[in-house]
């Protein structure tokens, strides 16, 4: 990539400042610190050490000399800390740091890991956690977030098409069980299908306006789509109920039996007592399931011609058309796939709400599930769980702190961005290998960002 | 199948032996003309050059040939051995290389760099794969038609990663590799589509002089093994009087000398194109060496190799 010139040693003093190969040059950070204490000194003497008083009629100038040395004083150490960190990073790193490697070691074992969390997953509703309803609640919605982030994986993580209305296929999957099933009656199980098929449609429909877009154009021209479907549901009164929403939708079944009380439910034929929990953790089975298959899909995927031509035009769209790749479906394959996911996840959240209204479905909502799949690394599996986690969890876990939870969500947000600019697992592993004995030898271990 | 059925052309006027045939190509951007009325031949079994100074409009050709430009004017016909002809000028861009089997390489490569090596060459074979796999659903389905036909693409990406020595890479991803086995994988991935015609967009660029020597045998390998038709674009002489049958020199977009290596390098017009009007001043015998001028061959020397 970079010309033979960029072998030759960029030497340590290529952007003009001297070498600090050995230690840092205490006496020039200390000189440092005492000019920006000194700078902070200036502006804090008026703005915080004199301060004007009403005291009855008069006006009094007090001073405040402890908070003009605080200010001082705290410039003075930031400056210091700050210059001890800067000259730190400059010198060179010997290879990866720890942080990288535990990462790289969690990609290496994606495998076993993502059993573990499966296996984890499934006894959960059996351990004693499982009897709280709000562990259960929260472990579903994670769940859903977990699909629609693979789900958005396709399109984002590996076509490489930057999709910001992805809500709107969440929203296509809702309103089509939620409308189904208040009409004309049909079980969930019928219109589950049917929800990803026309979330898909959807998919397509959004994918032909755009094939000639790329990037930030792209990006706003799917906003502008999640932003369409949305104010349609809001204005289409006569079809969607409006801003007023959908409720009664029908509740989930096991596979035909009720979830009620009396005979012939699913207490009664399973000779349990009833309980208003058993719907909770049957539906958390259900969202499980549908996840899973996502999951399972898109790794099948990849190693597919589709898939690995979806990864191609991530990489480069006019290389793959020299090979004889119709850019076109590509495009079209993976909006479609990626839509029908969403669309199945929509139409489990109906079908768990029992109400839906177009507020459910605006473009935070969007963004969240983009920036799972961003925060987890563009393609990573086991990323979109781990930026999952953190993104429905988080706020739950911050709920003490009332206010400033969102505050403190964000700010965790960008360390996780200025830490791993390419997402916490930003690696990728082959679809198919020549050598795959030494596969793991070869595999450069290499710093990613910067 | 209406764009299949259109591009072929109606009559065939064509030699027998041409595998290309541009007949009056001209490109016009705006006012600009790139290429003005271009015609020539290339043959099967041959490599022909495209060369000339920077800006006469080579990389134009290659990008009205393979779709990338619609041509202002003129015909490209693609006399295919086994499929019959196929009008280029006609045709959407990716269907020239899907249907016509006309594979190019760029002059800033293009690899898909975060893949790997294997996988660039695995691509390559979409179309293929695609058929055998019933557009990917029998892979879906663990079909064993599927896991045949990416075995055998698999045996056909080892193979040319053999003929070029990258074989023990093949699990690198592409960006990793050094430039000149960029250079080789890219055009790897090219025979991957197991062309009629190749294109090669200045393939020694950046080379050093073993490199290129290297590339010279791997062409004249494809030309005399694989039985293809090469059409090459390339600043480094060397390469291209030592290897082509066949050389169109072109100057400001207008064809001005056409003919084997020995006729071009002695034809007055192309000495004036690259070394300027005023021929009563004699040429240093340095450059007439480094160009290959002579009436020696220059083959042992070496160009000065473009934007190196």
């Amino acid at each position: 990539m970079a010309g033979p010139e960029a072998n030759v040693t960029a030497g340590p003093d290529s952007d003009g400042r001297a070498p600090m190969q050995g230690g840092i040059n205490l006496a020039e950070v200390v000189k440092e610190s005492a000019i920006a204490a000194g700078i902070a000194g200036l502006l804090s003497l008026p703005l915080l050490g004199l301060h004007a008083a009403n005291v009855g009629a008069q006006l009094l100038l007090r001073t405040r000399w402890e908070l003009f040395f605080a200010a001082v004083a705290v410039v003075f150490v930031g400056r210091f800390v700050l210059a001890l960190f800067r000259d730190r990073r400059k010198r060179p790193s010997h290879g990866p740091s720890a942080f990288d490697r535990t990462l790289h070691v969690i990609h290496e074992r994606m495998l076993v890991i993502g059993i573990v969390a499966l296996v984890a997953a499934v006894i959960l509703p059996f351990t004693e956690w499982g009897g709280d309803r709000y562990i259960i609640y929260t472990a579903t919605t994670f769940l859903i977030y977990v699909m629609l982030g693979w789900g958005l994986n396709i399109v984002v993580g590996l076509a490489g098409l930057l999709d910001l209305g992805y809500v709107a296929f969440y929203a296509v999957g809702a309103y089509c069980y939620a409308l189904i099933a208040t009409h004309f009656g049909w079980s969930f199980w019928v219109v589950l299908p049917l929800s990803g098929l026309f979330a898909a449609f959807f998919g397509v429909i959004l994918g032909f306006p755009v094939l000639r877009l790329r990037g930030d154009y792209l990006a706003i021209v799917t906003l502008g789509f999640g932003e369409i479907v949305r104010v349609i549901l809001i204005n289409w009164y006569d079809v969607t109920n409006g801003p007023d929403g959908i409720i009664g939708i029908p509740r989930i079944t096991f596979f035909g039996i009720e979830f009620r009380r009396g005979e012939g439910t699913f207490a009664d034929l399973f000779g349990l007592d009833f309980s208003a929990l058993h719907v909770m953790v049957f539906l958390y089975f259900v969202i499980l399931v549908l996840a899973v298959i996502t999951n399972l899909f898109t790794q099948r995927m990849r190693k597919l011609p589709t898939g690995r031509a979806w990864e191609a035009l991530r990489e480069d769209e006019i290389a793959c058309r020299s090979l004889g790749i119709n850019p076109t479906n590509v495009k079209l394959s993976a909006f479609a796939l990626g839509a029908m996911f969403g669309g199945f996840a929509g139409s489990f959240f109906s079908v768990r709400a029992g109400f839906i209204s177009p507020e459910s479905f605006t473009f935070i909502e969007s963004a969240i599930i983009l920036a799972i799949v961003v925060l987890g690394g563009m393609g990573s599996q086991l990323g979109v769980v781990i930026a999952a986690a953190f993104v429905v969890v988080m706020p739950e876990v911050f709920r003490q702190f009332e206010q400033y939870r969102m505050l403190m969500f964000g700010g965790a947000m960008v360390l996780i961005m200025v830490w791993r600019p390419r997402g916490l697992l930003a690696f990728r592993s082959p679809t198919i290998l020549m050598h795959p004995k030494d596969g793991k030898k070869t595999i450069v271990l290499k710093k990613e960002g910067a | 199948m209406l764009m299949r059925d259109l591009s072929r052309p109606l009559e065939t006027d064509i030699p027998a032996d041409a595998l290309l045939e541009v007949q009056h190509l001209t490109m016009r951007f705006g006012g600009l003309v790139a290429i003005d009325d271009l015609s020539f031949t290339a043959r099967k079994n041959e490599i022909t050059a495209i060369i000339g100074p920077n800006g006469a409009g080579k990389t134009t050709v290659f990008n009205c040939l393979t779709g990338f430009y619609k041509p202002t004017v003129g015909r490209l016909t693609l006399n295919h051995p086994d499929k019959g002809p196929f009008l280029l000028e006609r045709m959407e861009g990716f269907r020239i290389a899907q249907k016509a089997d006309v594979a190019r390489t760029f002059q800033n490569i293009r690899l898909f760099s975060r893949m790997s090596v294997l996988e660039n060459l695995i691509v390559a074979q979409h179309n293929r794969l695609m058929k055998a796999s019933a557009f990917s659903l029998a892979g879906l389905l663990f079909m064993k038609r599927y896991a045949k036909a990416e075995k055998e693409a698999v045996e056909l990406a080892k193979y040319w990663l053999d003929k070029v020595g990258l074989y023990e890479r093949a699990d690198w991803d592409a960006g990793n590799l050094p430039y000149g086995d960029q250079r080789r994988l890219e055009i790897c991935r090219a025979m991957c589509i197991q062309p009629a015609l190749l294109c090669l967009d200045e393939p020694a660029a950046g080379l050093n002089p073993r490199e290129s020597l290297e590339l010279n045998d791997l062409l004249m390998s494809i030309r005399d093994d694989e039985g293809i038709g090469v059409l090459l674009i390339e600043h480094d002489m060397s390469v291209v009087m030592q290897i082509s049958d066949h050389i169109v020199v072109l100057d400001y977009g207008r064809k001005i000398a056409d003919g084997d290596p020995l006729a071009v390098r002695t034809d007055p017009a192309v000495i004036k194109a690259y070394l300027g009007e005023d021929e009563d001043e004699a040429i240093p015998e340095d450059i007439v060496q480094d160009l290959g001028l002579s009436t020696r061959t220059g083959g042992t020397k070496q160009g000065d190799g473009g934007n190196a």
